[in-house]
């Protein structure tokens, strides 16, 4: 049994391996024993060359991956034994995700794709949705275009829609997937911003892979993982 | 902006659905087509039936009691014998004699008084010699009372010339006789039985019942007449009885029978071979019905598996922001549901309209439709629940393939 985890750890990962093709020809581990701690308001960055595993370990944190050793403990609770309906609860309640490609649903307006964790949590609409994602509009922003479609907005706008909606149901962790790789500048800067803002506002954890050396500059700190190893 | 009532899987199914508007608008399309086959396939299937059996029944009774058949039982041997013994194993069948029903008033009275039974009326029917000069043709005379025979079959209807009148000395007689023997209304008949007893009989009216062999050989008079000219005064050879619901008919009939004893064949029975065409009928078209409905379904699911494909990066979405497996399948199994139920819903209004342009276009000669169809309420629901439900069933292997897709493979695209 691990000894218990400190009240503002909000992630820890003892020793987690992760391989593709496990038992086959073909396999290969990407991560090789990652340990890694994150507190409660931590803001760090994640750099290293492309295909040494930062999207992989961005994953296994997410809970939409699950390591293939080691252990994972997520806001207190142990994930590596539970279920997928456990992980989806855990995962829908206490992770925010942003990615690359801002991932909204075209077929729904800004304010909507706000809303929509939080109306798969709770099944139904209500009032308190709807202020609560145009709150989250309104702080990226976005109140003007609230009803636009998602497909309608241009690429920072969208970006910054998804981070409300990463928000939605106020996460502990934020991952961040190279949320500005392919913005200009400018709007890179913004988002980065807003990140920043929900990271000291709220106490948000974040996870934020990027090969924007600069913005990196600007987190906590900075995890480098080459070769599936980290090092600090 | 959602709709206070509506859970999240029917708001997010609703908005695929719109979404895909191409996709949607023609497999609605196909379901409809297919629905609307189906609908009107049926329909016109129940109203050709219908009518089949309407015309039937125009021209003999729903149920026909008659005198048991007479048998010749088989002599036993004493009780000393060896047991299973029999004399005389072998022996004739015999004859079948004109034979009135055995207290047949009383029967009648029992039968009328049973529910679901709307007419009895007795018939005393035999083999005649008609003689004109030197001309002589063997028919049937049914003796009848006009007054409930006709609420049975309805001769007066079936009159071409003369009128359906039975007094004592009336005859009616088929189309084809009066022509055979160069008769018309107002002509006297000599008719012979066949132990010589004459009678002579004007003609009142001339039938045509549809069918040239009626019309050659059967004769219809007064009971009293025929009970007269067939030497069996006072008795019957048949009770004619219409039922209340025809397809009722051969229960009742068995009611009858275990009841009074005499036997009594209902038309199901004396029909089988037109039963038995009705029933290769609703195979063929129930063959039909299910394939439709299963290219319906294929086309459904084929629909949702690309759609599943199309959708796969938004379903990993989905599932990183907490929506559970169980969410997304039903997101998919709804608009299955949706589908099936959208389609058959314009598959109705396509059948009903198929339905009219039947009833305005194909007629008679004379204007009239060539038959009647009705608006079945319970064939459209039907339809609608059936669609809906194979709708679901289709969606079922594209939404469990939804729900089990790996959301980091369908985010990564």
């Amino acid at each position: 049994m691990a000894e218990p985890v400190p009240k503002d750890v909000v992630v820890q990962l003892r020793d987690v391996h992760k391989g593709f093709n496990v038992g086959t020809p073909f396999e290969t581990e990407v991560l090789h024993g990652i340990n890694l701690t994150l507190h409660r308001g931590d803001f760090c960055a994640v750099m290293g060359p492309s295909g040494s595993g930062k999207s992989t370990l961005l994953n296994i944190v997410g809970l939409l991956d699950r390591p293939n050793a080691g252990t994972l403990q997520v806001c207190g609770e142990e994930t590596t034994q539970l279920d997928d309906r456990a992980l989806t609860r855990l995962r829908g309640h206490n992770i925010g995700f942003v990615f690359q490609y801002h991932h909204l649903l075209t077929a729904f307006t800004a304010l909507e794709n706000v809303m929509i964790p939080m109306l798969g949590a709770n099944g139904f609409p209500n009032a308190h949705m709807r202020e609560r994602a145009a709150e989250l509009i309104e702080s990226v922003g976005l109140s003007p275009w609230k009803d636009n479609l998602a497909g309608n907005l241009s690429g920072g706008q969208q970006q910054r829609v998804a981070i409300a909606r990463a928000l939605a149901m106020n996460p502990a962790v934020l991952l961040a997937d190279e949320p500005t790789g392919n913005l200009d500048t400018k709007s890179a800067d913004s988002v980065f911003a807003l990140l920043r803002k929900f990271n000291l506002e709220q106490g948000t954890t974040l996870l934020f892979v990027t090969h924007n050396p600069d913005l990196a500059e600007r987190c906590d700190k900075t995890i480098q993982v080459i070769d599936g190893l980290i090092t600090e | 902006m959602f709709t206070a009532w509506l859970p999240f899987e029917w708001i997010v199914a609703i908005r695929f659905l719109r979404e895909g508007r191409l996709q949607t608008l023609f497999i609605i399309a196909g379901v409809a087509i297919g629905v609307g086959v189906i609908v009107f396939m049926s329909a016109l299937l129940t109203g050709l039936q219908s009518n089949f059996i309407r015309r039937v029944l125009s021209t003999q009774s729903h149920i026909q009691l008659l005198q048991p058949q007479q048998v010749t039982r088989i002599q036993r041997s004493g009780t000393d014998a060896p047991k299973g013994q029999v004399e005389g194993a072998i022996v004739q069948p015999p004859l079948q004699q004109t034979k009135s029903i055995d207290q047949w008033q009383s029967v009648a009275q029992q039968v009328r008084a049973m529910t679901g039974v709307k007419v009895v009326s007795p018939v005393a029917a035999g083999p005649i010699m008609i003689l004109r000069g030197s001309a002589t043709r063997a028919v049937t005379v049914s003796g009848i009372e006009p007054d409930t025979y006709y609420r049975i079959v309805d001769l007066s209807d079936k009159i071409v010339r003369g009128s359906a009148r039975l007094t004592g000395s009336d005859i009616l007689v088929g189309l084809d006789l009066a022509s055979d023997l160069g008769v018309d209304v107002g002509d006297k008949l000599h008719m012979t039985n066949v132990e010589g007893a004459n009678n002579v009989l004007s003609i009142s009216g001339v039938f045509d019942l549809g069918n040239k062999g009626a019309n050659k050989h059967d004769t219809y008079t007064a009971l009293h007449t025929a009970q007269s000219l067939l030497d069996m005064p006072g008795g019957v050879t048949s009770v004619e009885v219409t039922v209340q619901d025809i397809y009722a008919a051969e229960v009742i009939a068995q009611r009858i029978n275990a009841a009074t004893g005499v036997e009594a064949d209902s038309w199901i029975k004396n029909s089988a071979q037109f039963f038995a065409a009705v029933s290769a009928q609703t195979t063929a078209n129930t063959a039909i019905r299910f394939f439709v409905g299963l290219s319906v379904a294929f086309g459904i699911a084929s629909v949702l598996v690309v759609s599943v494909v199309q959708k796969s990066r938004e379903i990993g979405i989905l599932r990183a922001m907490g929506i559970s497996q169980g969410q997304i399948l039903r997101v998919f199994l709804l608009q299955g549901g949706l589908l099936g139920f959208g389609g058959s819903l314009a598959g109705c209004g396509i059948g009903a309209l198929a339905l009219l342009m039947w009833q305005r276009f194909a007629l008679n000669a004379d204007g009239t439709p060539l038959f009647p169809l009705e608006f079945d309420a319970t064939l459209f629901t039907v339809a609608l629940v059936l669609a809906s439900f194979t709708g679901l069933a289709a969606a079922f292997a594209p939404a469990l393939r939804a729900a089990r897709l790996d959301p980091v493979v369908a985010i990564r695209g």
